[in-house]
């Protein structure tokens, strides 16, 4: 059979390499679902954390800043915005990523992208942390 | 060829000769379907909430400080932030109901495919539903 109609010569398959390394190596990425399970894992934590966040945020619709310090002095309230805080932006870091590193193509700024994209998860979640500490420890 | 990732590439026509295929396929090909289309919205939607969440950074830090900071996050709340507000609602409801239909299929339910167009119609209807649901309960509390 004549290769003229394909326009080209037909690749040919000369790999004596076993896909074992591969496997045990776990792909390109030299990791397998860690990930993937994390992505999961606080996406399964933020759905009771985003429900009780929403009645919170109607609950506190127009209060005085003095209703949302009493209601942040509460322990519980305290440690629920706390943990919807760090889920929220590691979740949100990791989402983020995967969208990075499907359409920045170049890998310096992939790179870039990536490191930038952990360092606003960072400072944005410490700086709600620090906001709900304050708020909490003081009367 | 020496790379062994690209001998998943290589495809064999119905006579018998190999060829070198393209490594995905191109989306603006395909005609748009409910599933394609919502995936594409739930990233969106990520993408969106992530925005959404420099609101909640405002209202935190707002709130731990001077009452003039706490005012004007008030102020812009109330006003155009509204609209802000409201997109970052519809983008998170439609994030979680979406996210709530992959954790289904992640513990292996809903594949068929009468059942993904059905999850899907239920996810848009859902978002609907609780983002209209969280505004009214909002705009009773607030007014």
């Amino acid at each position: 059979m004549s290769n003229a109609s394909t326009g080209g010569a037909a690749p040919k398959v000369t790999i004596m390499r076993s896909q074992l390394s591969r496997a045990r190596g776990m792909g390109a990425a030299g990791s397998g679902v860690h990930h993937w399970k994390v992505e999961r894992i606080t996406a399964i934590a933020l759905v009771p954390l985003t429900t009780w966040f929403i009645y919170a945020v109607l609950h506190l619709l127009g209060a005085p800043q003095a209703g949302v310090h009493r209601f942040v002095h509460n322990p519980w309230n305290a440690v629920l915005l706390l943990a919807i805080v760090t889920m929220t932006f590691h979740h949100m870091q990791l989402g983020l990523q995967v969208v990075l590193e499907d359409y920045v193509s170049n890998h310096k700024w992939q790179m870039a992208s990536l490191l930038l994209n952990k360092a606003v998860a960072l400072i944005l979640g410490l700086l709600c942390v620090v906001s709900i500490l304050r708020m909490a420890f003081t009367a | 060829m020496t790379d062994v990732r690209d001998a998943l590439m290589i495809g064999t026509r119905t006579d018998g000769t190999t060829v070198q295929r393209p490594l995905s396929p191109h989306l603006q090909v395909y005609k748009p379907q409910i599933t394609s289309v919502l995936s594409i919205m739930n990233r969106l939607c990520g993408i969106a909430t992530s925005v959404g969440t420099l609101l909640m950074v405002w209202w935190l830090v707002a709130s731990a400080g001077s009452p003039h900071a706490y005012a004007s996050m008030q102020s812009f709340m109330g006003s155009w932030g509204i609209v802000l507000l409201f997109g970052w609602t519809v983008a998170l409801v439609y994030h979680f109901v979406a996210g709530l239909r992959h954790l289904a299929w992640d513990a292996g339910y809903g594949f068929e495919l009468p059942q993904v167009y059905a999850s899907g119609i239920a996810t848009l209807v859902a978002t609907g539903a609780i983002t209209l649901l969280i505004w009214i309960i909002g705009l009773v509390v607030y007014l």
